[in-house]
């Protein structure tokens, strides 16, 4: 219980720093490098590294892959909904436009690429985690004593 | 603000390029989270019904006024990703959509008997998101857009390929087959587009077209149409690029072979019409060599070499699969043909084809649903066991073959008639010695299933047991539609001879 224990505190500090990076990436995806693809990678790495720390099963304590699934499909329904939502708005399909209107400012545009960006968000971090958890959970088909 | 009621015909008829790709891609989505199986089906129907009712609207407004155009996110074309519809994807966006309904109809009783139960949400989720894919790789005008969709279907396919693991495990190596050599054809398509962008500076289809008009061509262009070519060729299996077929319609659940022979590789069939005569200049003369010396003469061999392979298998799905590898030689001698009438007869070859082979291909899974049928001596006194799956496959049979009065003669005629006009002696007769070809291997199963007694089991005669009824009307669908439109072909001759002035310029 006690090995690794400068691992597990550095860890359990880091965790949460990563994730708001991971936010941090996403919100600034529009005014310099970095968006939703990017932001949801950190976000996976983030869950990614408590496993490695803490073990896979703790993992899905703390993420249940039922989330997991969960998560993919709200991306998809955040990403094209900002899209239903400009068509019910009476713009053409991914028309940001008409989410708000500032005549002096693309006010509209911004909006619609953080709502999209993070529907991004949600399905890359989602399908990072259930990757990882596809192929960390896979047990040998023989295992070691059976040999 | 809300313009909830603004639902009107106008302004279905402005959206339904856009709604058309995502809708299918919504409830792709929502039913990867459904667990209760009849109610993801009942939307997937739903689904393909608008979808079907889309592609007619759109078809309707091609006919009436000619190309839609549409912005996506209200950027105007050269700039922003456009949907494009014409004369020549019209039709093709029907045939995907009128196909995924009769196998969603099909699909309700095969999904249940051949795939696990747990899994069935997420199946149906895939197969939206493959059909999604595949639409929105014909109604798109952008180059690099058509790769991501391409992307799309293929991925999910792959993934509805290997779900046939739970019949029989060589679904999975056959799944991963697909996904090496699909993946190096959407590699070498994306490197293709990548030149052109490099040559053009732009990634609209139109905008590229003027380019390349303006600057004439160059080595680059040539290297593009090569990488493009070949890419596209890995994806609507043209001879020898074909490997993977075979395995993938043998061993995906029988709903996904019928879907799959139907539409995945005559969308990508649309593709390279689209870029070998609207993108680039069809009268240049690399490209006159290629079709030419590629896509005809290659057309040919693979016309022989998969109709002898076909006629050599022992397994009714891999038999049609080495049929469908033929059948695309079939198109590819259309379009290398070059003319008018040749990319006509090709055009129809497509539509004909992708109803003959779907209820082929529907009626080989009833019969594995009712029988366990899979190799050609199963085949013996089905048509006494189950007179009317039988019948529809004998009626698409007889299509394939292109027997006077089904769509298979109007599209074989066709492409006779083009060859002859064109002066090619050679294509002529290799069409009619590769029906006769077809005629030896459909006629094995038809020779098996109609002359030959009823198989016993236990000194026991085994009693007749037909499909269920919602697969028998998807199969007889498909059946009678090959008929109707091979006594009464003007409808499909229309289509397509629309879509072949569209590549034509109309100057043919």
């Amino acid at each position: 219980m006690n090995s690794h224990l400068i691992l597990r505190t550095v860890s359990k500090f880091l965790i949460p720093l990563i994730v708001v990076y991971g936010l941090y990436v996403h919100f600034h995806g529009d005014f310099g490098p970095g968006g939703g693809f990017q932001a949801g990678v950190i976000v996976a790495a983030a869950v990614v590294l408590y496993a490695l720390i803490f073990g896979i099963d703790a993992c899905k304590v703390a993420v249940p892959p039922s989330w997991i699934r969960i998560g993919m499909t709200v991306g998809v329904m955040l990403f094209a909904g900002t899209g239903v939502v400009t068509w019910l708005l009476g713009g053409a399909f991914f028309d940001y436009d008409v989410l708000k209107y500032d005549p002096d400012h693309p006010a509209g545009q911004h909006l619609g690429i953080i709502c999209v960006e993070l529907g991004v968000l949600f399905t890359v971090a989602t399908v990072m985690v259930a990757i990882f958890y596809a192929f960390g959970s896979r047990t040998p088909d023989i295992s070691d004593e059976d040999w | 603000m809300l313009n909830f009621l603004n639902l009107s015909q106008a302004w279905i008829a402005a959206e339904a390029p856009v709604a058309i790709v995502v809708l299918p891609l919504i409830i792709g989505a929502l039913c990867a989270l459904i667990n209760k199986e009849r109610i993801a089906w009942l939307l997937v129907l739903l689904t393909t019904l608008i979808c079907s009712a889309l592609s007619f609207v759109i078809l309707r407004e091609v006919m009436a006024s000619g190309t839609i155009s549409y912005g996506l996110g209200g950027w105007d074309p050269p700039l922003g990703i456009e949907y494009r519809v014409d004369g020549l994807n019209a039709p093709v966006l029907m045939l995907i959509s009128v196909i995924g309904v009769i196998c969603t109809l099909y699909a309700l009783r095969s999904v249940t008997a051949e795939i696990e139960p747990k899994k069935r949400g997420p199946f149906y989720g895939a197969f939206m998101i493959s059909f999604a894919g595949l639409l929105g790789m014909v109604v798109t005008g952008d180059a690099f857009n058509v790769f991501v969709f391409l992307e799309v279907s293929s991925i999910s396919t792959y993934v509805l390929v290997a779900m046939g693991a739970s019949r029989d495990r060589r679904a999975l190596t056959a799944a991963y087959n697909y996904l090496i050599l699909g993946s190096i054809g959407a590699t070498f398509f994306v490197i293709g587009v990548g030149f052109l962008y490099m040559q053009t500076g732009t990634l609209n289809m139109a905008d590229i077209a003027l380019a390349l008009s303006e600057s004439g061509e160059s080595r680059v262009t040539q290297v593009a149409f090569a990488f493009i070519v070949v890419g596209l060729g890995l994806k609507l299996a043209m001879f020898p690029l074909h490997l993977w077929l075979p395995g993938a319609y043998a061993y995906a659940p029988s709903f996904v072979t019928a879907f799959l022979a139907a539409t995945a590789t005559k969308a990508a069939l649309y593709l390279l019409l689209r870029f070998v005569f609207t993108i680039f200049d069809p009268t240049a003369d690399f490209i006159i060599s290629a079709l030419t010396w590629l896509l005809a003469v290659l057309g040919v061999i693979g016309m022989f070499f998969a109709s002898f392979q076909a006629i050599f298998q022992t397994d009714a799905r891999r038999l049609l699969a080495f049929s469908s590898v033929a059948q695309v030689g079939y198109m590819l001698l259309g379009v290398g043909i070059g003319t008018m009438a040749g990319v006509t007869a090709g055009y129809v070859h497509l539509l004909g084809h992708a109803m003959t082979k779907g209820a082929l291909f529907l009626c080989l899974g009833a019969m594995w649903y009712q029988f366990g049928v899979t190799r050609i001596s199963d085949f013996k006194g089905l048509g006494k066991t189950m007179p009317w799956t039988m019948g529809a496959f004998t009626v698409a049979g007889i299509s394939l073959i292109g027997v006077p009065g089904t769509v298979g003669f109007v599209s074989k005629f066709a492409l006779l008639t083009a060859a002859a006009d064109k002066g090619w002696w050679w294509a002529v007769a290799a069409i009619v010695f590769t029906s006769i070809l077809a005629l030896v291997y459909i006629g094995r199963m038809l020779e098996a299933a109609w002359l030959q007694d009823r198989p016993q089991v236990d000194g026991v005669d085994v009693a007749t047991r037909e499909a269920p009824a919602s697969m028998l009307v998807a199969m007889w669908a498909l059946a009678i539609a090959c008929v109707v439109f091979g006594v009464n072909a003007t409808w499909p001759l229309e289509l397509a001879n629309d879509a072949a002035s569209v590549i034509m310029g109309g100057a043919g």
